[in-house]
């Protein structure tokens, strides 16, 4: 328990940093943006109503689904980029969030901005025309300061709602306080997920107080108090900031990971072997499914592992199903030539998607195969992972069997496991390699029809670092060395309750 | 004849269907004290925004001291005027000495220069020097629109629009507002526009009362010859107004003593 706040504790300078200046700039840049919109909106009725209707619907978007959107949007913006200035940028990370972000906070600075300057009273303003000033001099000297405290009050929410959806910019594959929580929530590792609810929530406090400072400061027209509340934030800032300038070191290799265990451990197990052979390494992790392949075919990733069966319905949308050494052979041919990505082989074991069962309920039931389980389903409650049901394996094989249950439900994969023994519901779709299975006593139901595709983990290298052979090196040892008994082993010492190892443990324990 | 300081030459304004001004020419000599009157919606608030380009008139021609107005961009037209009205305005984030410090400062005056100004006006309009470090929240109504004058003031300007200046205030403070305004008229020797709906106030302040009716004059003179003048009975009722009202209370004053 202690040596894991410990490791929170010693996260958080470079996890804060981030935070801090991710959601300072889009605060900062929704600030610019949104002030002259509302001024403009202030002068012009028609404009009004389009501009804060704009800015309530982005609000309604839900502030995940917002900062996923915008990966797509720049990775098109930079292949468009690199064909027309041949230069691309990078779609991952800082960027989608700054934007998605800073969007997000744009609503109440227009909405206080809007109702700020609409508020001054109408006398005031005529007086301030009729000494003589002009329309700029009247809205930097009378309608905005009078505005100030109205304005200052939408500041604060935004800043509330920016530090509190930065959390969320982690499975875009930029570092924030939100590692705690997406890493924790995936390890089951609780003091993880309450110390970045915490970090987080602590942050807000600070600033919406130092900007409540400011307000006072400006509703009561004391420039000192306004003035303190400036300077300890930007003092506070630039505190916070320190850690980037030590963590700017170039790392040569980057290495990805998924959003669950296992996929954490091989990336540290990748990371350590290229550390040894003297790389510098940072890591991506807690990416979507789809991102992670993306990004390595763009170059933002340099290695990382996915599974045949994955690539073969996702990335080549193919519903056939050849057997596990075609699968393997057609991928690594295939994706060289379609996207340029080197398939380094299989690391030896697979993660394939399997209908597992508590053993106890499957024999009482009589359920061996996939078959059975299709007469029973009726009567059944299926748990799935929050894709599988909108995945192609899933498709083909409920075309296969024909499933028809009484219920399908979806989990976070920790609690589905928890679902499963808790009885809410039947038969979850698992994960083979998951140490769970063996630990909580389940049974994997076989497939007589080959309705899911092979799942072999394979190392994938981007384009560019086709030809690196220190990378190449590093990891080719790791080919065929990683059985699925050890790999169930290293993934159930992570996410089990009790002496929780971390995924840096685990990978040194499978592959020291 | 010398140069009027304001010259209003067929200035019309419609408000969609509904014309606020007709057609309304007005010469206004240097040094004279004007009121306008008439009932509401006469056009009397327009009349007087359109000197100062607070509204722009949608005809005729406006000119100050000799120069159209419509050549000059508005914000320097309207530091060369003062414009008193009836809320005040005082800029409620400003101390009561930045307020009548404005109009100097947007003209770059330099510090010493204004400082002295502001206390050349509290003594003008009879405020002890203390109220400049005030807000103007903490002020009566009676001080705000001295202070309003004062601003209004400030920049030296040759003219004065007023607009209902002391309408909202107590009749106590209205008169000695008003008394004191017209010495300051005359000590500086300005020319000012006042628009008002107290009759009483035009015949004991001004040296000419100019009637609006529906967006026209209808009677334009002295006071003590617009009665013998005039034929509109709208007019002559207005103008009898204060007098009746005068002869009233004489009359009940009297009763109350015998």
């Amino acid at each position: 328990m202690s040596d894991r706040v410990a490791q929170a504790w010693g996260l958080l300078p470079e996890y804060l940093a981030w935070h801090v200046l991710l959601s300072a700039s889009a605060l900062a840049l929704g600030l610019l943006i949104s002030l002259p919109l509302a001024v403009a909106a202030s002068r012009s009725a028609r404009l009004r109503w389009p501009v804060l209707a704009f800015a309530g619907l982005i609000q309604t978007i839900p502030s995940l689904a917002l900062l996923a959107l915008f990966y797509p949007l720049l990775l098109a913006l930079s292949a468009l980029s690199q064909t027309v200035l041949g230069q691309g940028f990078s779609a991952l990370g800082f960027l989608p969030s700054l934007l998605a972000l800073t969007l997000y906070s744009m609503l109440p600075i227009l909405r206080t901005g809007t109702a700020g300057i609409l508020g001054v009273d109408p006398a005031v303003r005529e007086a301030a025309d009729g000494v003589g000033m002009t329309p700029r001099q009247r809205l930097f000297q009378v309608e905005l300061p009078l505005a100030m405290p109205v304005i200052m009050a939408g500041v604060r929410t935004a800043a509330v709602w920016t530090i509190g959806a930065a959390t969320l910019s982690t499975p875009v594959g930029q570092t924030s306080l939100g590692n705690y929580i997406f890493a924790g929530l995936q390890t089951e590792n609780w003091v993880f997920v309450l110390f970045g609810c915490a970090a987080s929530a602590a942050l807000a406090m600070v600033v919406d107080q130092l900007l409540g400072l400011i307000e006072t400061g400006a509703a009561r027209r004391k420039r000192g108090l306004m003035i303190a509340g400036a300077a300890l934030l930007v003092v506070g800032v630039l505190a916070a900031l320190t850690p980037l300038a030590a963590f700017g070191k170039p790392s040569s290799y980057v290495v990805g990971a998924k959003n669950f265990s296992e996929q954490y451990i091989l990336a540290e197990v990748m990371a350590e072997r290229l550390e040894r052979s003297g790389g510098h390494v940072s890591r991506k992790e807690d990416l979507g499914s789809a991102v992670a392949y993306r990004a390595l075919a763009a170059g933002e990733l340099d290695v990382y592992v996915d599974y045949s069966g994955t690539l073969w319905t996702n990335v080549l949308k193919r519903q056939d199903n050849p057997g596990r050494a075609q699968v393997l052979a057609q991928l690594t041919t295939e994706l060289k030539k379609r996207d340029g990505v080197v398939v380094l082989g299989s690391l030896g074991f697979e993660n394939a998607y399997a209908f597992a069962m508590r053993a106890d309920r499957a024999k009482a039931q009589g359920i061996v195969s996939l078959a059975d389980l299709a007469r029973q389903a009726p009567r059944l409650t299926l748990g799935s992972d929050l894709e599988f049901l909108s995945r192609p394996e899933w498709k083909a094989v409920d075309a296969a069997y024909g499933f028809n249950f009484k219920q399908e439900r979806s989990f976070q994969p920790t609690f589905m496991y928890r679902a499963l023994s808790g009885g809410e519901a039947d038969v979850i779709s698992a994960f083979s390699s998951d140490g769970r299975i063996s630990a909580d006593k389940l049974v994997v139901l076989t497939d007589p029809k080959g309705a899911l595709p092979p799942y072999d983990a394979v190392i994938l290298i981007s384009p560019k670092r086709a030809g690196d052979e220190r990378l190449l090196a590093a990891l080719r040892p790791l080919i065929g060395s990683i059985s699925v008994e050890a790999m169930r082993a290293a993934n159930y010492s992570v996410d089990r309750d009790q002496g929780k190892a971390s995924p840096a443990e685990a990978a040194r324990a499978l592959h020291p | 004849m010398a140069q009027p300081a304001i010259e209003l030459i067929g200035i019309e304004k419609r408000y969609g269907a509904r014309a606020a001004l007709a057609g309304v020419s007005l010469d206004v000599p240097t040094g004279q004290f004007v009121a306008l009157v008439g009932a509401s919606g006469s056009g009397k608030t327009t009349l007087l925004k359109t000197i100062n380009g607070l509204i722009a008139p949608g005809g005729g021609q406006v000119r100050v001291v000799g120069e159209d107005a419509a050549a000059v961009p508005p914000h320097q037209l309207r530091r060369s005027i003062g414009y008193v009205f009836q809320e005040v305005g005082l800029f409620p984030h400003l101390s009561v000495g930045e307020n009548i410090a404005i109009t100097p400062k947007l003209l770059g005056w330099d510090r010493a220069r204004t400082a002295a100004r502001v206390d050349e006006l509290l003594d003008l309009v009879v405020l002890p020097r203390e109220v400049a470090a005030r807000a103007p929240a903490q002020l009566s109504g009676g001080q705000r629109q001295r202070v309003g004058v004062a601003r209004a003031l400030a920049a030296e300007p040759k003219i004065m629009l007023m607009d209902e200046p002391f309408g909202a205030l107590d009749p106590l403070t209205r008169d000695a507002l008003g008394t004191d305004y017209r010495a300051l008229h005359d000590k500086l020797s300005l020319t000012t526009l006042m628009v008002t709906h107290d009759m009483a106030e035009a015949v004991l302040l001004a040296d000419r009362i100019v009637v609006l009716k529906d967006g026209v004059i209808v009677a334009d003179g002295a006071p003590g010859r617009l009665l013998a003048t005039t034929q509109d009975p709208d007019v002559r009722a207005l103008l009898e107004a204060p007098r009746r009202q005068a002869e009233r209370l004489r009359e009940r004053l009297n009763g109350v003593a015998s």
